[in-house]
C-alpha cells in the first residue's frame, strides 16, 4: 500500500501530546525490548532509535486495544490481530497509566465519538443542535450511528 | 519508516463508516525525464473512502485492500487549474511534496469533496469537540445556577435533566473498550459521575476538563492555551487557529470564492 511518507515524516516533527523515552518491544520473534523516543501526534505514535531525527516507524491508533499488562507496562494491539502486541514498559505506574489514558483518547474515532455523545447532551439540555450555527450539522462525520455511502 | 499496514488496510475495509466515498479520477505523477518537457497527463481512475484524517483509494470499489493511502495533516484543498474540469488539489504545506490532482464527476461531487477534505484534519475535529465540550459546560453551568435559584420551576423537563445520570459527561468521558469502540447508552449512564451540583452541599464546582493537549517544551506551534491572544498565527491548518468560527468561515469563504471564480470561467466559456 503506497502511501505519502513524506508527509508522515513531517508529522512526526510536529509537537507531540505527549512523548517520552520508553523501552519498547515489537511483536516480532526473538525481539527484546529497546529504549526508544515515543511520540504521540494525532492520531499517530511515532518511535525513533534515541538519537535519530527520523522514526523508525509508525502506529496509526485506530481500531486498536490499550491494555495495561504487569508493573509498569502496557501493550497496544490492534483489532484483527490481538495476540500481536507492542509492548512499552515505563519507569513508574504513573507514567504508564498516563499512556494508556493518552493513547485510549487518541483516535480519531474516540473523538468522533465524544462529538456526538457532547452534541446529544446539548441538544437534550437545551433543545438545539450546536453544529446547526457553524452549518455542519448534517455532515456525515459528526452523525450518530452508521451512514453508509 | 515502518508502518502497521496490515492494521491500517483493516481499518480502511472494515465496516465502520466512512465520511466520504466515490470514484475520482487521480492524475498519475510521472517522474521527469529531463529530455521530455512534455508528457501526456494521464488520470486513473480509483475508488475513494475518507475515514477521519486518512484518504484510501482502491483500485475497485470491491476491492479488498487499498493501493494507497493520503494522510491528510498539514494540507490544504484547493481547486486547481487543470486542463480537466471539477479538478481539485490536495498540497501540503512542505515545501517540495507532491500534490494530488483528483477530479471529480461534476460540481456537486467536487464541492462535496473538496468540503469533506478541508474538514478531515485531527486537528479540526479537535478542535470542534473542545467547542462542544465548552458549550455543555456552560449548560451544566446554567442549569445548575437554575436549580439553585429558589424560585424552581415544576416542568418535569428539568427534573428529568436531574436524575439524569449523563447529565454531567465531563469527569470521565464515554467509556471505551476498545479504542474507537465506546459503550454509552441513553440507559447506561457514566461511570463515576459526581452529583449533580445542587445536591453537593451547595458547592457548584464545575466539572473538570479533560486534559488538556500540552505541547512540547521546544515547540511554538502548541495547542492554543486559555487566554490565548488573538495576535497568535492563524490559517485554516493551522493548530494555533483558536477561534472555531473564525475557522468555519475561513472555509466557507474559500469555497464562495472559488464557487464565484468557477461561475465566472463557466459564462465565459471553457479555457
Amino acid at each position: 500500500m503506497r502511501y505519502n511518507e513524506r508527509e508522515l515524516l513531517s508529522l512526526a516533527r510536529q509537537p507531540a501530546e505527549k512523548a517520552a523515552e520508553i523501552l519498547m518491544r515489537v511483536p516480532k520473534k526473538g525481539s527484546v525490548l529497546k529504549k526508544r523516543l515515543v511520540k504521540l501526534v494525532v492520531n499517530f505514535l511515532f518511535y525513533f532509535r534515541t538519537d535519530e531525527a527520523e522514526p523508525i516507524g509508525a502506529l496509526l491508533l485506530e481500531h486498536c486495544r490499550i491494555t495495561k499488562e504487569e508493573e509498569n507496562v502496557f501493550s497496544i494491539s490492534f483489532i484483527e490481530e490481538p495476540e500481536r502486541k507492542y509492548c512499552f514498559e515505563c519507569d513508574s505506574k504513573e507514567q504508564c497509566q498516563e499512556w494508556i489514558e493518552a493513547l485510549k483518547r487518541a483516535s480519531y474515532e474516540f473523538m468522533r465519538r465524544s462529538l456526538i455523545f457532547y452534541r446529544n447532551e446539548i441538544q437534550k439540555m437545551t433543545g438545539k443542535d450546536p453544529l446547526e450555527q457553524y452549518g455542519i450539522s448534517e455532515e456525515a462525520r459528526f452523525q450518530l450511528g452508521t451512514h453508509k455511502q | 519508516m515502518k508502518l502497521n499496514e496490515r492494521s491500517v488496510a483493516h481499518y480502511a475495509t472494515c465496516d465502520s463508516p466512512a465520511d466520504h466515498a466515490g470514484f475520482l479520477r487521480k492524475r498519475v505523477e510521472r517522474h521527469h525525464h529531463h529530455a521530455h518537457h512534455h508528457h501526456a497527463t494521464s488520470y486513473q481512475r480509483r475508488w475513494f473512502v475518507l475515514k477521519g484524517n486518512l484518504l484510501f483509494y482502491f483500485e475497485e470499489r470491491e476491492s479488498r485492500e487499498p493501493v494507497g493511502l493520503v494522510v491528510l495533516e498539514g494540507c490544504t484543498v484547493e481547486l486547481c487549474e487543470a486542463a480537466e474540469e471539477f479538478a481539485f488539489a490536495i498540497r501540503f504545506d512542505d515545501a517540495g511534496a507532491r500534490a494530488y490532482v483528483l477530479v471529480a464527476d461534476g460540481q456537486a461531487a467536487m464541492e462535496a469533496w473538496v468540503k469533506a477534505l478541508s474538514r478531515a484534519s485531527f486537528d479540526y475535529m479537535r478542535l470542534v469537540v473542545r467547542e462542544l465540550e465548552k458549550q455543555l459546560e456552560e449548560a451544566c453551568k446554567s442549569l445548575a445556577a437554575c436549580c439553585k435559584s429558589p424560585r424552581r420551576s415544576s416542568s418535569s423537563g428539568r427534573k428529568r435533566h436531574l436524575s439524569n445520570p449523563a447529565l454531567l459527561p465531563l469527569q470521565e468521558k464515554p467509556v471505551v473498550m476498545e479504542n474507537g469502540y465506546s459503550t454509552w447508552g441513553s440507559g447506561g449512564g457514566v461511570p463515576g459521575v459526581a452529583a449533580c451540583p445542587d445536591r453537593d452541599g451547595g458547592h457548584a464546582k464545575p466539572p473538570p476538563l479533560p486534559p488538556r493537549r500540552r505541547s512540547a517544551a521546544s515547540s511554538t506551534a502548541g495547542s492554543p492555551a486559555p487566554g490565548l491572544s488573538p495576535a497568535v498565527l492563524e490559517s485554516p491548518v493551522s493548530p494555533e487557529t483558536a477561534c472555531f468560527s473564525k475557522l468555519h468561515s475561513w472555509y466557507g469563504q474559500e469555497i464562495a470564492v472559488l464557487r464565484r471564480e468557477w461561475q465566472e470561467r463557466q459564462k465565459r466559456g471553457h479555457p
